[in-house]
């Protein structure tokens, strides 16, 4: 699939950006006045940023509102429904510990409930997808929920669950990059059952129905991503989780658990950057390519 | 609404026969031109004349080389050249209506044609993730979702000629490869050419369902196989070669050259 830089930034930040807002809706840390608008105004930046992000792919940004009516049958209209309510209990809730001292906890959990469906419907956008077998596991929304959650306790300052997180979340990372790259041969698709003609014998794409590119294979069959994909995913393993998880076994310092948030933003992008390069359509099938 | 309907009245749809197409591509031409300046938005093109062209076309023609297995009876086969038209199935369980976010993909309760509202749509491109066979194009020029309407506008318009309300691609076809026709209708013309000639799902393992079924090519006359056991072709031998060796002055040359 396509590496959308817009989609990488978006799922990324967003990930991180309601991940925090999970930790703050649970009251962990339990901050209030300028320190909660701080941990507040960080969170709605990325969560925010990162929906403004996904709109620019879009090829009618002005008629987006329209992706809220569907809820019923599509996990992208159910994700704009949750992300949109999380961040609307959300700033109540916010709105509360900044300005008036309070904590109005049963707020918080909802809004922590709702930041967390949101993680979970957008990896379900994905998850769904029987055209991409690497997507296509129970396992893509158990790695995004830990990566967005172990994310989100390293922004707020929830240094020893960080700890417990990001190694599950790094588990997690390589059971599902295992997984995924037996993951299209398992499916049962090749070009037999695309083209129906296995039964006579082999079959090979003989000649592409046009001579110049098209939609499908810019969007759809992105083999370029693919060359650096080993190399990639050591980068992504070792900033994402190795190095935040080692610098937050030093003694603490700011400047190191900066450092921490950084490798680990940088990691995850780096493996969502893997996660669309690296995911096979079947469609790739039928013009012989994967 | 992106919810499918439980059922629908009819089924109309495609029988593309893989026998005998010939890949001709003039139900690309046809179905381009028909779509271009009707339902919608135009199909735009990129750089049309340039050095990178591209366009959206809601019917495209692969073609796809075969090789059968080699058996004691046939050591060397010859491989098959299969043209393989490919537009929207019209799936039953059409996985890019449901995951389609603002309504604008739809499936019809009458006939079963699978339609994108353009009104509606915002070009996310999630449907034509969800496709298994690459049936729908996002136009570049309108930024929204382009896909076969099974010519909705032509089947259904009293204004055309009885005959020309077909799809334009099976109107055009000069070898006859694509039907048109309810096949939801055990006793329609393509049902019983389906049932007739072993139509096939396509990706039967995606679970869409596809309304479209694909004709299998016949076995092909092969040149390579064993010579059967007397005379089959009756004219054969009113073409025999009257004059084996050449003769007069050519028969006197080949003698000589012979010789030398
Ligand atoms: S062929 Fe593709 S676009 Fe057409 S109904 Fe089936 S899944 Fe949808
Ligand atoms: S591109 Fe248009 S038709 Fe397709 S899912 Fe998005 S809004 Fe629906
Ligand atoms: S039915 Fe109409 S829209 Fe569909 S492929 Fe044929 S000509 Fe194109």
């Amino acid at each position: 699939m396509h590496p959308a830089p817009s989609v990488i930034v978006f799922t990324t930040l967003s990930g991180l950006g309601f991940g925090l807002l999970i930790w703050l809706g649970l009251g962990l840390p339990a901050v209030t006045g300028w320190v909660a608008f701080a941990f507040f105004a960080i969170a709605y930046a990325l969560a925010v940023g990162g929906l403004l992000a996904s709109t620019f792919h879009l090829g009618h940004p002005e008629r987006a509102w329209k992706a809220f009516s569907q809820w019923r049958s599509s996990w992208l209209s159910r994700e704009g429904v949750c992300a949109v309510a999380a961040l609307l209990v959300m700033a109540a809730y916010g709105a509360g510990l900044v300005f008036f001292d309070t904590r109005l906890a049963a707020l918080g959990w909802v809004g922590a409930v709702l930041s967390l469906g949101t993680v979970f419907t957008t990896s379900m956008i994905y998850t769904q997808m029987k055209t991409v077998p690497r997507w296509n596991t129970p396992l893509t929304p158990a790695l995004l929920i830990a990566i967005s959650l172990a994310g989100g306790a390293l922004l707020a300052g929830e240094i020893s669950a960080a700890l417990i997180l990001i190694p599950i979340a790094g588990v997690l990372q390589i059971l599902w990059w295992v997984r995924g790259d037996g993951a299209f041969a398992a499916s049962g698709t090749d070009m037999a059952t695309a083209t129906g003609l296995g039964n006579i014998g082999t079959v090979r794409a003989f000649e592409p129905p046009h001579t110049g590119t098209n939609y499908l294979l810019r969007e759809m069959v992105h083999q370029v991503g693919r060359k650096h994909a080993m190399k990639l995913r050591g980068i992504a393993f070792g900033l994402g989780y190795v190095l935040p998880v080692a610098l937050l076994l030093l003694p603490f310092s700011h400047m190191l658990a900066i450092v921490a948030v950084l490798a680990h933003v940088a990691g995850v992008a780096a493996s969502r950057w893997l996660f669309f390069a690296e995911a096979e359509h079947v469609v790739g099938l039928y013009y012989g390519k994967r | 609404m992106t919810t499918l309907p439980e059922t629908t009245t009819r089924k109309l749809g495609l029988v593309i026969d893989l026998d005998t197409c010939v890949g001709c591509h003039a139900c690309v031409v046809s179905c381009k031109g028909w779509n271009t300046e009707n339902y919608g938005a135009p199909l735009s093109d990129q750089d049309p004349y340039g050095a990178d062209p591209s366009g959206t076309f809601l019917n495209r023609v692969h073609s796809y080389e075969v090789q059968p297995l080699a058996t004691s009876a046939m050591p060397h086969p010859a491989a098959q050249l299969v043209h393989f038209p490919k537009s929207c199935l019209h799936c039953e369980g059409a996985p890019c209506v449901t995951v389609c976010p603002t309504g604008a993909s739809y499936k019809r309760v009458e006939d079963g044609i699978v339609l994108v509202n353009e009104a509606d749509c915002i070009g996310c491109g999630l449907c034509a993730w969800a496709c298994p066979y690459g049936a729908r194009e996002m136009d570049q020029a309108e930024g929204v979702m382009k896909k076969c309407t099974l010519c909705v506008d032509r089947i259904y318009n009293d204004n055309l000629p009885e005959e020309d309300r077909v799809p334009a691609c099976v109107r055009t076809c000069p070898s006859n490869a694509r039907h048109f026709g309810d096949l939801g209708d055990p006793d329609s013309d393509v049902s019983q050419l389906v049932a007739e000639r072993g139509g096939m799902d396509l990706m039967p393992e995606q679970g869409t369902k596809p309304v479209n079924q694909y004709l299998p090519p016949r076995p092909k006359d092969t040149l390579d196989q064993p010579k059967p056991a007397g005379d089959i072709d009756i004219l054969a031998p009113f073409l025999e070669p009257v004059m084996d060796e050449p003769k007069g002055f050519l028969g006197w040359l080949d003698r000589t050259l012979e010789k030398i």
